[in-house]
């Protein structure tokens, strides 16, 4: 596909791949006049939907080219409205390579580049042929490192394994998971139904079908996404491979982590399982936005043993802090539920906090990723002579809070913290 | 005293014309208020309703400029060697540290009110969406001066993400 001039094309068959999804849901729908003799003619406007796709589609892989021009992936697009993206690949956060059902089927795969920026852009190339995509994500990870003189290694790196989870215990986190409940919840009230009123089960399951197959689409999305994880360590960063279906990889650049969250819901911290997630910069939640609305953060560990996911851990964050500080007793006041939990430590380069209700969430955060500091004081905390430090972060959702400390040791911590990352962004 | 205030800083305050700013705020929505207030109550009640209703508003209009003021004297700023700070709240009192190095680009903002009183409003963002420096009530000259001394800090220690 390459031109003289340097320009390259996405893969050919990338229409078809765009609108198959489309197509797919077509046909199931289409399938049961098929089988009754129907007359398909009378179906003729969702035909003409998946061929409007597929002419748009075609277009839009007519117009569009990129290009690796020095230290930029530039990407030109649109017909009408003709788009010329230019992404600094310096500001790289992370490399994910997609591939669902249908581009696997037909040999292609999507590239996506994930940038800085709180804006957010990302880069995506849908799609490229699969033999052609790992050497381009190499080429443009070495340089995002190395800037525009860089030369790809030619070979593989190789990559040390660091952790995989094995499908049982995926499976069963899901179904102990608070979706998991619902869905177990609502079948077994089915069941019940079944068992206790026949007469009566087409119209309780009629009533609930759209949530028991919600329910369903939820688990197995998640299901297939967090399907074999595994976390590798290489040269140019830290690779997570997943997918049953729909195969995702993804590199995260080496110190792009923004911050590490550790969520342990109630029942898995009875298992001693947890779940650990980066953060890394991106697109933020917006004001108004709701929590649900943001994309929900990447796993390194879906599901793991706690010193499997403190292994990862030191990994990510080296120098994390052991020595927990408990808040004063007072705080119990202000924060009925989550005191158990509260507590936090640090080092000279990371702070953790800990905080939750129900389920026990802790964040560590690198000093030299902090982006400012803030104390706050409410009325209840001046009561009590309290106050909390947020610590924030370029990260999508995790912040540390130093919830409700001593105000004379909040306000001395505060003045160290100030210094200590201080001293890790000049040190770097 | 917070540790971060050790050595001799210099707190700054918005301009004094940001409290009249807030109290011509509270009489624009005060005052018309009370008419109006006045006006309903007369057509069905004598007249010392009338006037009670409006004394009401007027006292809650009051209260307000109080608030206000004591909201205006709780701003404050100092420029440090490597953060700039920025006090305030009443009841939620916050100090945020923006570290000059961290800092992503200035606004300087003025809307119609702030602009007829000379005022403008100096807000640094961060690559954090939560970080929270806004200067409310500088007087254009000041607001001039503080972004181009925040540009000029921030370019001098600017700091990847």
């Amino acid at each position: 596909m390459n031109r003289a001039d340097g320009w390259h094309r996405l893969a050919p068959v990338s229409p078809i791949v765009r609108a198959g999804r489309v197509a797919i849901a077509v046909a199931v729908l289409l399938v049961p006049t098929a089988l009754r003799g129907g007359d398909l003619t009378r179906d003729w406007p969702q035909l003409a939907v998946v061929g409007v796709l597929l002419v748009l589609g075609f277009v839009s892989w007519l117009v569009t080219r990129w290009l690796i021009d020095g230290d930029d992936l530039r990407i030109e697009t649109g017909l009408l409205r003709r788009q010329s993206l230019r992404f600094p690949l310096a500001q790289v956060q992370a490399v994910d390579v997609v591939r669902p059902g249908l581009a696997r089927l037909f040999r292609v795969a999507e590239l996506r580049l994930r940038m800085a920026g709180s804006t957010g852009g990302t880069a995506r190339l849908a799609y490229l042929p699969e033999r052609e995509v790992e050497p381009l994500r190499a080429r443009l990870l070495a340089l995002a490192h190395l800037g525009a003189d860089g030369v790809a290694p030619t070979d593989e790196v190789e990559e040390r394994v660091l952790a995989s989870v094995p499908t049982g215990r995926l499976a069963a986190s899901i179904l102990l998971s608070d979706v998991g409940f619902l869905a177990v919840a609502i079948l077994v009230g089915l069941l019940v139904t079944a068992v206790e009123a026949p007469a009566a089960t087409t119209e309780a399951f009629g009533g609930s079908a759209v949530w028991v197959l919600g329910g369903l689409t939820i688990l197995w999305r998640r299901f297939n996404q967090e399907y074999k994880l595994t976390v590798a360590e290489a040269p140019d960063g830290l690779r997570l491979r997943s997918g049953l279906v729909a195969l995702t990889s993804e590199t995260i650049r080496p110190g792009r982590v923004q911050a590490v969250r550790m969520v342990e819901p109630f029942v898995w911290r009875r298992l001693g399982w947890c779940r650990l997630e980066v953060d890394i910069a991106g697109r933020q939640r917006r004001k108004g936005e709701g929590e649900a609305q943001r994309a929900p953060l990447r796993a390194v560990l879906p599901v793991g043993s706690r010193a499997l996911a403190e292994e990862l851990l030191a990994r990510i964050v080296p120098d994390a802090p052991t020595d927990r500080l408990r808040p004063p007793r007072r705080a119990l006041v202000k924060s009925p539920l989550r005191y158990r939990f509260l507590s936090f430590g640090q080092t000279d380069s990371c702070v953790v906090t800990t905080t939750g209700r129900i389920r026990r969430v802790t964040a560590w955060v690198p000093l030299a990723k902090v982006q400012s500091f803030r104390r706050v004081q409410g009325p209840v905390q001046r009561r009590l002579g309290l106050a909390s430090i947020h610590l924030d972060t370029a990260g999508r959702s995790v912040h540390a809070n130093l919830r409700d400390r001593d105000v004379r040791e909040a306000d001395g911590v505060l003045g160290s913290l100030v210094a200590l990352a201080r001293a890790a962004r000049r040190s770097r | 005293m917070p540790e971060v205030n050790e050595g001799q800083l210099e707190w700054r305050r918005p301009s004094p014309r940001l409290l009249t700013l807030r109290r011509v705020q509270v009489a624009v929505v005060v005052v018309p208020l009370a008419a109006v207030v006045a006006a309903l109550l007369a057509l069905g009640t004598a007249a010392w309703g009338a006037v009670l209703g409006a004394g009401v508003v007027l006292g809650l209009g009051v209260i307000a400029e109080w608030i206000a003021r004591r909201r205006v004297r709780a701003w404050r700023y100092a420029e440090r060697e490597d953060d700039l700070l920025v006090q305030r709240g009443l009841l939620f009192s916050r100090l945020s540290v923006v570290p000059y190095g961290r800092m992503q680009f200035i606004d300087v903002t003025a809307g119609p009110f702030e602009r007829s009183f000379g005022l403008a409003t100096v807000r640094m963002h961060t690559a954090a969406a939560a970080s929270d420096a806004r200067i409310p009530g500088l007087r254009s000259a000041e607001a001039a001066r503080l972004r181009d001394r925040l540009a000029e800090l921030g370019e001098a220690q600017a700091a990847g993400l």
